[in-house]
């Protein structure tokens, strides 16, 4: 019996949409087996990770209101992988827009929130981009790998954060703990929904899906970077500048990945802490992926990808099991979609394996 | 004056000890035309790996050898996705390092905190004691030699065996390889599970002789700087060598400057081995001509062989 | 006691086929001890196909296989390998950064690099007249002297058969006499050889017999020594070769390609630097560049399409205007239209439709608005024009290039650039691969616009192509161009002499040594 992937003539487009599904449901899967070899009870370990937390209005809340700095990495990302351009930094760009946003917020705590608020959102956007300009230029200029470069820039991002809260911005008043003063009211992002903690930012995420989707879609420059990515010496035919491409791929997931992180300080954190991200900008990876680079699916992967952190916390406290169980779940989350991927441009074969007097005696009879 | 340097060197050692092995499994790796960035997952799994096993059984090169075969075991789960299911192989490879950092973390909290008799450095009867030549060539942890034994094994069979140049041949043109009929996929599964080897053995000397510790993410990038000291040795198993020692050398310079009482905050300090990188990558890239020379040229690309 | 000889090889009833097409159909084929065997038949007729079933890369769906007269199955190259089958692919399985000896090596089982391989390599090198040094990178090595490592490879195993795919495309004449002296010399001691070609005179020149294909099926089976040209093609193509209808010179036209003293280093450490070129295209007619892959081609039409910029920016002038400096979508913008020499992935991306395909080149066509946004309804319509105008089989503007033939999808890239209107075009091969009712219509397609006044460019292999289509020539030869000559004023042995490097013409040209017919 020989089991062997062929080659389909066409990409399968039922795969290419079930593919995802398939994917997250063989997560909830495993999260059953790992929960029963965990000594849980499934079931119930099943109703505090997965449904307990969306079950009331501030859990709803919750769950958009981490799907925000997904979506917005996400799609960053996902307009820089579908041109082969691979940021892989966002985690740091977002820390550096958290630092630039939260340092206008300390630096002028008198300033209307009319006027601040955009103003930050504008200068996280800016330190974003010019955290990603480092790997675009080094790419560009001297052909070094982007993966390698953002990646290092995510360590120096964080520890340039440790070192403002440590020393610099220090809360004169915070008990010598390395955090900054917390922000003021005008510094921080209206409420959405009562009684959650769900702010604007969200709407904002949900804008800036929209427009990528327009411009993914409906866009010369959107086609091009589709066309960079698939093909790049197509793109060099038609006059497609390889530099720029690398360029808008690179910053165009800074900038948003610098607004998510002041979504962040301006929103849930309200202050500037050592560590402003549990990782979102390596989850966002996976969900750009898991929602197929497109806006859409970016969209709903976000939702699931906010659920599992959200299922995360709860299994810490009900559970009683360590934090890095979400982060378990991200990485098989992935490795299922990568394994269900296959099938959209491969199908499986079952071949029956003769014996060899049967193959003789096939080709005699000929 | 003397001592003092002889100590540096050893500490120089020691910390690139840590690249050469991580780094070597990778150029074997990529040398066949694979490019796994599961690096920094594979090592923090050959790291809690082993410390659970010394932690547990008392036998630390018991650990070691369970870290080393962890590395080996997780990154299969690379080598099927990208070389039996065609996946890609960024993506995967990222994956495995989330998900080798996330397992581990899991994994290991029942022993944070635990301490383990590290292992020691060599002790020669008669050869370490002797003054100045004891201490530069016989006082290194039994780790240092054994790497510089991978290094030889390394060079003589990329360079020196049949077996070797079958697999140099697979990562320049696997399709040429196939025609001609070789196994391309069985060897590339064999190089990936090498790497992955070789990081859990890289996890497990930080864990039991370097650090020596448990902590969730204790590698702290050196994964992707292994990943970098690839390319910055054009991928040539000599230069992974000197690469990986200066490397050492610049992590050291961050506990020399804190000795000295320089006025750095110890966060920038920090930074020095991810900027040090990031200097070494642009200027190593420029040269396109050498990289194609020396760089697997399907490196990669999935293969898939078409009949 | 007469006893009739054993068939080297035989094939009974050969059956393959692929999720599209039936490549090989109830194929019957014998060729005896020592005897030069073509295998004939145009692109897609299922000639590659079939010696992949002989070397055991491809295994048959049915139909029997006698070596020597025993019934067997060759599943694996090495089995084959270790039967005495070699074969020389088409695309040659080198290793450009290993060595000769290193390549070599590789592909005999159990063979070690070192002194006793290299002395094997040079006898039997020198022996058959195809000289090599085993220590020199593949890399450095010319395309036919790249042939040779192939060859001797097959050769060190000392084959009973040897199997050759489209060996002479890569071929100047000269390398090609020297070729089919080796082939005789082998088939003297003894050696059978299986030659795959589509090129009718080599076949009549060099073999003994000729099997003809035709889309899966063997039409014809003859010794191609007694057959005219005219009967083997119509064996090939199942009627007469159509040709192009040629106006005489038409009026010209203002589109105008001029290159002044090029020269360029080439950006692949393994391409070939250009050296002083110098070339006018006027509009109304075609100029051919002829020669051999390899000799900088690439580099001179990346040059001129604009996917490398150059320094001097007046070296090229399109239409009047410095364009070095100019990128492809600025000379696009002047006039300039380009088919690339690859379909896939460089003239269209297999991934996206048709549609798609047409907005990567023509979206200068009122295809986009002002502020960037795509106008889906003009896309469309332009893409099924296309189809329309060039007779392109296909299920839509919605379907992807990649369900294409490789005839039909050429001729949307084709068809689309011609649909731009451009003033100066640019054609790189393209015919190659390319069935031949399709490659007729381009060739069609270029000369309308030839008579439309447009200045055009084409560069090519075939010989035969440029000598129907052009009305002047070049030869491209290691980075320098010849100067151009009226096509009339000139023939195959005098371009022969152009690629081998000789810019004068005089003396006796080299002439392939044949066989006296019987």
């Amino acid at each position: 019996m020989m089991i062997s992937l062929e080659a389909r003539s066409e990409p399968s487009r039922l795969m290419a949409w079930a593919s995802p599904l398939l994917a997250a449901a063989a997560t909830l899967v495993a999260g059953f087996v790992l929960f029963s070899l965990l000594g849980k009870n499934p079931v119930d370990a099943f109703f505090v990770f997965f449904i307990e937390p969306v079950a009331t209005r501030y859990g709803i809340g919750e769950l958009l209101l981490k799907s925000s700095p997904l979506m917005l990495c996400a799609l960053g990302l996902a307009i820089g992988y579908r041109a082969n351009v691979w940021n892989i930094g966002a985690e740091g760009q977002l820390t550096i827009g958290a630092i630039c946003g939260g340092g206008l917020a300390l630096w002028l705590p008198q300033l209307n929130g009319a006027l601040l608020l955009p103003l930050m959102i504008a200068a996280g956007a800016a330190g974003g981009i010019a955290w990603a300009a480092i790997p675009a230029w080094l790419r560009t200029r001297f052909n070094a790998n982007e993966i390698l470069t953002s990646l290092m820039l995510v360590y120096i991002a964080v520890l340039a954060l440790s070192y403002l809260v440590q020393e610099p911005w220090r809360d004169p008043e915070g008990f010598n703990f390395p955090q900054s003063s917390l922000f003021g009211d005008n510094a921080m992002l209206p409420l959405l929904l009562p009684g959650t903690r769900l702010n604007v930012g969200f709407l904002l995420a949900v804008a800036v899906i929209a427009a990528g989707w327009l411009f993914t879609a409906r866009t010369l420059a959107g086609f091009r970077m589709r066309v960079a990515g698939l093909a790049p010496r197509a793109a060099s035919y038609a006059g497609i500048s390889t530099g720029r491409t690398v360029w808008i791929g690179m910053l165009v997931g800074g900038a948003t990945a610098g607004i998510a992180g002041v979504g962040e300080v301006a929103g849930p954190i309200g202050q500037l802490l050592p560590s402003i991200s549990p990782g979102y900008g390596f989850a966002a990876i996976i969900v750009a992926f898991v929602g197929r680079l497109h806006p859409l699916g970016i969209a709903l992967a976000s939702l699931l990808m906010s659920l599992l952190y959200l299922g995360g916390e709860a299994a810490q406290i009900g559970l009683e099991l360590p934090s890095a169980v979400t982060r378990l779940f991200q990485g098989m989350l992935l490795f299922f979609l990568l394994a269900t991927d296959v099938f959209i441009g491969y199908r499986l074969r079952f071949r029956r394996n003769p014996g060899p007097a049967a193959a003789a005696a096939e080709s005699l009879a000929r | 004056m003397i001592d003092h340097a002889i100590t540096l060197f050893a500490l120089t050692l020691a910390a690139g000890t840590v690249l050469v092995f991580a780094a070597l499994g990778e150029l074997v790796t990529e040398k066949a035309g694979v490019l796994n960035l599961g690096v920094e997952g594979m090592m923090l799994v050959g790291a809690v790996g082993a410390f659970i096993v010394a932690d547990d059984t008392g036998h630390n090169w018991l650990g070691v050898l369970a870290g080393t075969l962890a590395g080996g075991a997780v990154s299969l789960i690379f080598a099927v996705l990208t070389l039996s299911l065609m996946a890609n192989q960024v993506a995967a490879g990222l994956a495995l390092s989330l998900f080798g950092i996330g397992l581990s973390a899991f994994v290991g909290l029942t022993h944070v905190g635990h301490v383990v008799d590290p292992i020691a450095p060599l002790a020669v009867p008669v050869l370490s004691g002797l003054p100045v030549v004891g201490r530069l060539l016989f006082g290194h942890s039994p780790f240092v030699y054994l790497s510089l034994v991978l290094f030889a094994l390394v060079q003589w069979f990329l360079f020196g065996t049949r077996a070797g140049l079958i697999l140099r041949a697979i990562g320049e043109s696997p399709q040429s390889a196939h025609a001609i009929g070789h196994k391309v996929i069985a060897v590339r599964y064999a190089a990936v599970a090498f790497g992955g080897a070789c990081a859990g053995l890289s996890g497990a000397y930080m864990a039991l002789a370097y650090a020596p510790m448990w902590t969730e993410g204790m590698t702290a990038g050196r994964g992707w700087i292994a990943l970098a000291l690839v390319v910055f040795a054009n991928w040539k198993p000599s230069r992974v060598l000197a690469g990986a020692y200066l490397f050492g050398a610049v992590t050291l310079v961050q506990f020399q400057a804190q000795a000295m009482g320089v006025a750095v905050p110890s966060q920038f300090l920090a930074m020095l081995p991810y900027v040090a990188t990031i200097v070494v990558l642009a200027l190593i890239s420029r040269d396109a001509t050498a990289i194609r020379l020396n760089a697997p040229a399907s490196l990669g690309r999935p293969f898939h062989a078409d009949t | 006691m007469d006893a009739a000889p054993v068939p080297r090889l035989q094939l009974s009833g050969i059956t393959k086929r692929f999720p599209a097409v039936v490549a090989n159909d109830g194929i019957d084929l014998t060729v005896m001890p020592g005897e030069i065997h073509a295998v004939l038949g145009e692109n897609g007729a299922g000639k590659s196909t079939l010696v992949k079933i002989v070397y055991g890369v491809v295994r048959p769906d049915a139909g029997t296989i006698r070596w020597n007269g025993e019934v067997l199955v060759v599943d694996s190259p090495a089995k084959a390998r270790a039967l005495g089958i070699g074969m020389v692919f088409q695309q040659f399985s080198l290793f450009e950064t290993l060595t000769v000896a290193e390549n070599i090596a590789l592909a005999l089982d159990k063979s070690r690099v070192g002194r006793e391989l290299d002395t094997r390599i040079r006898e039997t090198s020198t022996r058959y007249g195809l000289a090599l040094d085993p220590r020199r990178h593949i890399h450095t090595l010319s395309v036919g002297e790249r042939q040779r490592v192939e060859i001797v490879r097959c050769l060190l195993q000392t084959p009973e058969l040897l199997i050759m795919d489209e060996p002479t495309s890569v071929l100047t004449p000269a390398a090609i006499g020297t070729l089919f002296g080796t082939l005789r010399r082998l088939a003297d001691e003894g050696c059978s050889i299986l030659y795959i070609s589509h090129k009718l005179d080599e076949i009549r020149t060099l073999c003994d017999r000729a099997t003809v294909l035709r889309a899966g099926r063997v039409t014809g089976n003859c010794d191609p020594r007694r057959q005219s040209s005219a009967d083997l093609a119509r064996m090939m193509i199942g009627h007469d070769l159509p040709h192009p209808q040629h106006r005489a010179a038409a009026a010209r036209g203002d589109g105008l390609l001029e290159v002044r003293n090029l020269s360029l280093a080439a950006e692949d450490p393994f391409g070939t630097d250009l050296r002083g070129i110098d070339l006018r295209v006027g509009g109304g007619e075609i100029v051919g560049i002829a020669g051999i892959s390899g000799n900088g081609q690439k580099e001179l039409i990346a040059a001129l399409a604009g996917e490398r910029l150059i320094d001097a920016a007046d070296a090229i002038v399109v239409n009047g205007i410095p364009a070095g400096q100019l990128d492809a979508a600025a000379r696009r913008a002047l006039g300039l239209c380009y088919v690339p020499e690859e379909r896939d992935g460089h003239g269209a991306v297999p991934e996206m439709s048709l549609e798609e395909n047409a907005l990567l080149t023509a979206y200068g066509q009122q295809l986009v608005t002002r502020w960037g946004l795509i106008r889906q309804r003009a896309v469309g319509a332009f893409a099924q024009a296309t189809i329309a105008r060039f007779d392109v089989r296909t299920a839509g503007p919605g379907a992807a290039a990649r369900s294409l033939s490789g005839g039909n999808l050429q001729k949307f890239i084709v068809g689309r650039e011609v649909l731009q209107g451009p003033r100066v075009m640019i054609a790189a091969q393209p015919t190659w691969g390319v069935d031949i009712g399709a490659s007729a219509e381009i060739r069609q397609a270029l000369i309308d616009l030839r008579d439309a006044g447009v200045a055009v460019l084409l560069v090519s292999e075939e010989l035969e192509e440029l000598f129907e289509v052009c009305d002047k020539v070049a030869v491209m030869t290691q980075g320098r161009l010849s100067p151009v000559r009226a096509i009339r004023e000139t023939d195959a042995e005098e371009l022969g002499l152009l690629m081998g490097g000789s810019f004068v013409t005089s003396g006796q040209p080299p002439s392939f040594a044949t066989r006296d017919p019987p």
